[in-house]
Protein backbone atom coordinates (compact mmCIF):
# COMPACT_ATOMS: atom_id res chain seq x y z
CA UNK A 1 0.00 0.00 0.00
CA UNK A 2 1.25 3.32 -0.73
CA UNK A 3 1.47 6.40 1.32
CA UNK A 4 -1.39 9.03 1.30
CA UNK A 5 -1.69 12.79 2.76
CA UNK A 6 -4.24 14.93 3.71
CA UNK A 7 -3.21 18.18 5.52
CA UNK A 8 -5.81 21.07 6.60
CA UNK A 9 -5.92 23.70 9.32
CA UNK A 10 -7.57 24.38 12.40
CA UNK A 11 -6.87 27.41 14.04
CA UNK A 12 -2.93 28.13 14.32
CA UNK A 13 -2.61 24.04 14.27
CA UNK A 14 -1.72 22.10 10.83
CA UNK A 15 -3.29 18.15 10.83
CA UNK A 16 -1.11 15.99 8.71
CA UNK A 17 -3.58 12.64 8.18
CA UNK A 18 -0.99 10.21 7.02
CA UNK A 19 -2.35 6.47 6.19
CA UNK A 20 -0.71 3.49 4.27
CA UNK A 21 3.05 2.36 4.98
CA UNK A 22 6.10 4.83 6.51
CA UNK A 23 8.84 3.19 4.86
CA UNK A 24 12.52 3.65 2.95
CA UNK A 25 10.44 3.54 -0.18
CA UNK A 26 7.79 6.37 0.46
CA UNK A 27 9.19 8.47 3.37
CA UNK A 28 10.43 10.97 1.28
CA UNK A 29 7.24 12.13 0.11
CA UNK A 30 5.80 12.95 4.02
CA UNK A 31 9.29 14.27 4.56
CA UNK A 32 8.68 17.21 1.85
CA UNK A 33 5.18 17.23 2.90
CA UNK A 34 6.70 18.33 6.35
CA UNK A 35 9.37 20.64 4.63
CA UNK A 36 7.18 22.37 2.69
CA UNK A 37 4.59 23.06 5.90
CA UNK A 38 7.28 24.22 7.83
CA UNK A 39 8.49 26.60 4.55
CA UNK A 40 5.32 28.24 4.41
CA UNK A 41 4.88 29.17 8.06
CA UNK A 42 3.26 25.84 9.32
CA UNK A 43 5.12 25.88 12.48
CA UNK A 44 2.50 23.87 14.84
CA UNK A 45 1.72 20.50 13.32
CA UNK A 46 -0.39 17.28 14.51
CA UNK A 47 0.65 14.43 12.23
CA UNK A 48 -2.49 12.12 12.53
CA UNK A 49 -1.22 8.48 12.49
CA UNK A 50 -4.05 6.60 13.25
CA UNK A 51 -4.33 5.27 9.85
CA UNK A 52 -0.73 4.36 9.35
CA UNK A 53 -0.47 0.25 8.62
CA UNK A 54 3.36 0.22 9.01
CA UNK A 55 6.38 2.59 10.15
CA UNK A 56 10.20 2.00 9.85
CA UNK A 57 13.30 3.88 10.96
CA UNK A 58 13.05 5.78 7.96
CA UNK A 59 9.76 7.01 8.62
CA UNK A 60 11.04 7.56 12.48
CA UNK A 61 14.00 9.76 11.18
CA UNK A 62 11.52 12.12 9.12
CA UNK A 63 9.25 12.78 12.03
CA UNK A 64 12.60 13.59 14.17
CA UNK A 65 13.68 15.61 11.18
CA UNK A 66 10.22 17.77 11.38
CA UNK A 67 10.47 18.07 15.00
CA UNK A 68 13.56 19.99 14.63
CA UNK A 69 12.69 21.57 11.85
CA UNK A 70 9.27 22.99 14.18
CA UNK A 71 11.63 23.53 17.36
CA UNK A 72 13.75 25.92 15.05
CA UNK A 73 10.78 28.21 14.76
CA UNK A 74 9.69 27.32 18.32
CA UNK A 75 6.71 25.29 16.85
CA UNK A 76 5.42 21.67 17.97
CA UNK A 77 4.43 18.32 16.16
CA UNK A 78 2.22 16.36 18.17
CA UNK A 79 1.24 12.49 16.97
CA UNK A 80 -1.85 11.08 16.98
CA UNK A 81 -1.75 7.44 17.54
CA UNK A 82 -3.46 4.75 19.74
CA UNK A 83 -2.29 1.53 17.51
CA UNK A 84 0.07 -0.51 19.43
CA UNK A 85 2.18 -1.83 16.44
CA UNK A 86 3.25 1.59 15.78
CA UNK A 87 3.27 2.53 19.64
CA UNK A 88 5.72 -0.02 20.27
CA UNK A 89 8.05 1.38 17.60
CA UNK A 90 8.45 4.59 19.74
CA UNK A 91 8.25 3.33 23.11
CA UNK A 92 11.61 0.50 21.69
CA UNK A 93 13.58 3.76 20.57
CA UNK A 94 12.75 6.20 23.33
CA UNK A 95 10.96 8.93 21.11
CA UNK A 96 7.52 8.48 23.41
CA UNK A 97 10.12 11.27 25.54
CA UNK A 98 10.12 13.15 22.54
CA UNK A 99 6.97 13.10 20.91
CA UNK A 100 4.06 14.43 22.50
CA UNK A 101 1.61 11.37 21.47
CA UNK A 102 -2.15 11.98 21.94
CA UNK A 103 -5.28 9.59 21.38
CA UNK A 104 -7.05 12.11 19.29
CA UNK A 105 -6.78 15.11 17.10
CA UNK A 106 -9.29 16.87 18.92
CA UNK A 107 -7.17 15.76 22.37
CA UNK A 108 -3.67 16.87 19.99
CA UNK A 109 -5.49 20.57 19.00
CA UNK A 110 -7.07 21.23 22.58
CA UNK A 111 -3.17 19.91 23.98
CA UNK A 112 -0.68 23.49 25.15
CA UNK A 113 2.45 23.47 25.76
CA UNK B 1 10.17 -25.23 4.34
CA UNK B 2 14.00 -25.54 2.25
CA UNK B 3 15.89 -22.69 2.18
CA UNK B 4 14.03 -19.87 -0.04
CA UNK B 5 16.55 -17.49 -1.41
CA UNK B 6 15.68 -13.60 -2.72
CA UNK B 7 17.71 -11.55 -4.42
CA UNK B 8 17.00 -8.19 -6.00
CA UNK B 9 18.27 -5.12 -7.10
CA UNK B 10 19.20 -1.97 -4.92
CA UNK B 11 16.00 -0.15 -4.73
CA UNK B 12 13.73 0.94 -2.67
CA UNK B 13 10.72 -0.28 -3.57
CA UNK B 14 12.22 -3.86 -3.22
CA UNK B 15 12.41 -3.27 0.80
CA UNK B 16 8.96 -3.59 0.43
CA UNK B 17 8.65 -6.93 -2.01
CA UNK B 18 11.02 -8.96 0.79
CA UNK B 19 8.65 -7.35 3.38
CA UNK B 20 5.61 -9.22 1.82
CA UNK B 21 7.69 -12.21 1.17
CA UNK B 22 9.18 -12.66 4.66
CA UNK B 23 5.55 -12.44 6.25
CA UNK B 24 4.23 -14.55 3.66
CA UNK B 25 7.21 -17.01 4.66
CA UNK B 26 6.51 -16.85 8.28
CA UNK B 27 2.86 -17.49 8.28
CA UNK B 28 3.25 -20.20 6.28
CA UNK B 29 6.09 -21.69 8.61
CA UNK B 30 4.40 -21.17 11.92
CA UNK B 31 5.48 -18.61 13.46
CA UNK B 32 3.41 -16.77 15.78
CA UNK B 33 0.51 -14.37 14.12
CA UNK B 34 2.00 -11.62 17.03
CA UNK B 35 5.59 -11.59 15.70
CA UNK B 36 4.59 -11.23 11.82
CA UNK B 37 4.89 -7.27 12.67
CA UNK B 38 8.17 -7.71 14.12
CA UNK B 39 9.23 -9.81 11.17
CA UNK B 40 8.06 -7.69 8.98
CA UNK B 41 9.79 -4.32 10.52
CA UNK B 42 13.19 -6.20 11.05
CA UNK B 43 13.91 -7.51 7.80
CA UNK B 44 12.90 -4.02 6.18
CA UNK B 45 14.92 -2.52 8.26
CA UNK B 46 17.43 -4.97 7.44
CA UNK B 47 16.89 -4.00 3.83
CA UNK B 48 17.02 -0.53 3.69
CA UNK B 49 20.21 -0.27 4.79
CA UNK B 50 21.66 -3.46 2.96
CA UNK B 51 19.94 -1.44 -0.05
CA UNK B 52 21.71 1.74 1.24
CA UNK B 53 25.16 -0.04 1.48
CA UNK B 54 24.90 -1.07 -1.91
CA UNK B 55 23.64 2.23 -3.99
CA UNK B 56 27.36 4.03 -2.50
CA UNK B 57 29.67 1.13 -2.71
CA UNK B 58 28.07 -1.80 -5.08
CA UNK B 59 24.92 -0.11 -6.96
CA UNK B 60 25.23 -3.13 -10.01
CA UNK B 61 25.28 -6.10 -7.43
CA UNK B 62 22.21 -7.99 -5.81
CA UNK B 63 20.87 -7.78 -2.39
CA UNK B 64 20.27 -11.11 -1.36
CA UNK B 65 17.71 -12.23 1.55
CA UNK B 66 18.04 -16.19 2.47
CA UNK B 67 14.64 -17.55 4.37
CA UNK B 68 15.66 -20.52 6.98
CA UNK B 69 13.80 -22.70 9.04
CA UNK B 70 16.40 -25.40 10.26
CA UNK B 71 16.40 -26.26 14.06
CA UNK B 72 12.74 -24.94 14.74
CA UNK B 73 13.54 -21.58 14.24
CA UNK B 74 12.68 -19.18 11.87
CA UNK B 75 15.92 -17.33 10.37
CA UNK B 76 16.48 -14.49 7.96
CA UNK B 77 19.91 -13.98 6.67
CA UNK B 78 20.01 -10.43 4.47
CA UNK B 79 23.64 -10.00 2.68
CA UNK B 80 25.52 -6.86 1.44
CA UNK B 81 28.32 -6.56 -0.74
CA UNK B 82 29.74 -4.15 0.45
CA UNK B 83 32.57 -3.01 2.62
CA UNK B 84 32.32 -5.33 5.65
CA UNK B 85 30.49 -3.82 8.34
CA UNK B 86 29.88 -0.47 6.70
CA UNK B 87 26.98 1.31 8.59
CA UNK B 88 27.12 -0.71 11.23
CA UNK B 89 27.78 1.79 14.22
CA UNK B 90 29.45 1.12 17.39
CA UNK B 91 32.08 -1.19 18.49
CA UNK B 92 32.36 -4.76 16.91
CA UNK B 93 31.96 -6.48 20.28
CA UNK B 94 28.33 -5.88 19.52
CA UNK B 95 27.79 -2.91 22.08
CA UNK B 96 26.19 -0.23 19.65
CA UNK B 97 23.86 2.72 20.28
CA UNK B 98 20.27 3.29 21.16
CA UNK B 99 18.20 4.69 18.33
CA UNK B 100 17.58 7.87 20.43
CA UNK B 101 21.55 8.17 20.67
CA UNK B 102 21.66 7.96 16.51
CA UNK B 103 19.04 10.54 16.33
CA UNK B 104 21.03 12.91 18.59
CA UNK B 105 17.40 13.88 20.20
CA UNK B 106 19.43 16.29 22.60
CA UNK B 107 20.66 18.11 19.67
CA UNK B 108 19.46 21.73 19.46
CA UNK B 109 19.50 24.45 17.49
CA UNK B 110 19.00 25.34 13.42
CA UNK B 111 18.91 22.50 11.86
CA UNK B 112 21.16 22.43 8.39
CA UNK B 113 19.37 22.35 5.42
CA UNK B 114 20.00 18.64 5.21
CA UNK B 115 20.58 17.36 8.11
CA UNK B 116 16.88 15.50 7.67
CA UNK B 117 17.77 14.35 4.31
CA UNK B 118 20.77 11.95 5.79
CA UNK B 119 19.40 9.07 8.64
CA UNK B 120 22.35 8.21 10.89
CA UNK B 121 23.76 5.34 10.19
CA UNK B 122 23.23 2.46 12.14
CA UNK B 123 19.93 3.48 12.95
CA UNK B 124 18.01 0.27 11.52
CA UNK B 125 20.36 -2.05 13.25
CA UNK B 126 19.42 -0.43 16.50
CA UNK B 127 15.67 -0.64 15.83
CA UNK B 128 16.36 -4.46 14.97
CA UNK B 129 18.35 -4.89 18.11
CA UNK B 130 15.96 -3.25 20.24
CA UNK B 131 13.13 -5.49 18.77
CA UNK B 132 14.14 -9.12 18.04
CA UNK B 133 15.84 -11.20 20.61
CA UNK B 134 18.04 -13.04 18.40
CA UNK B 135 20.34 -10.99 16.24
CA UNK B 136 23.67 -11.12 14.92
CA UNK B 137 25.58 -8.86 12.74
CA UNK B 138 29.04 -9.76 10.87
CA UNK B 139 31.35 -9.58 8.29
CA UNK B 140 30.18 -12.08 5.72
CA UNK B 141 32.93 -14.79 5.58
CA UNK B 142 31.69 -15.89 1.65
CA UNK B 143 32.86 -12.68 0.34
CA UNK B 144 33.25 -9.00 1.00
CA UNK B 145 29.73 -7.83 2.86
CA UNK B 146 28.06 -7.84 5.88
CA UNK B 147 25.19 -10.33 7.00
CA UNK B 148 22.70 -9.76 9.06
CA UNK B 149 20.97 -12.19 10.62
CA UNK B 150 17.40 -12.47 12.68
CA UNK B 151 15.59 -15.66 13.98
CA UNK B 152 12.61 -16.26 15.51
CA UNK B 153 10.58 -19.32 17.20
CA UNK B 154 8.33 -21.56 15.02
CA UNK B 155 5.33 -23.57 16.32
CA UNK B 156 6.60 -26.30 14.62
CA UNK B 157 5.22 -28.31 11.69
CA UNK B 158 1.28 -27.77 13.12
CA UNK B 159 0.42 -25.08 10.44
CA UNK B 160 2.12 -26.97 7.65
CA UNK B 161 -0.01 -29.58 5.46
CA UNK B 162 0.79 -33.25 6.28
CA UNK B 163 0.82 -34.16 2.76
CA UNK B 164 0.69 -32.66 -0.46
CA UNK B 165 -2.31 -34.08 -0.70
CA UNK B 166 -3.63 -31.51 1.40
CA UNK B 167 -2.09 -28.56 -0.53
CA UNK B 168 -4.43 -29.69 -3.00
CA UNK B 169 -7.67 -29.42 -0.47
CA UNK B 170 -5.76 -26.81 1.44
CA UNK B 171 -7.55 -23.38 2.38
CA UNK B 172 -4.81 -21.49 3.69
Amino acid sequence: MDLSLNTRTEGDRTIVKVGGEIDVYTAPKLREQLIDLVSSGAYHLVVDMEEVDFLDSTGLGVLVGGLKRVRAHEGSLRLVCTQERILKIFRITGLTKVFPIHSSVDEALSATE
Amino acid sequence: MATVELQFGALPLHVRTARLIAAALARRIGVEESLIDEVKLAIGEACSRAVDVHRRHAPTELVTVRFDDSDDVFSISVLDAGPPLDQVAGDADGSRPTVGELLDLAGTGEPEADASLQLPSGIGLALIEGLVDDVSVAARNDGPGTRVTMSWPRLGELLLPADDDDVLDGDF
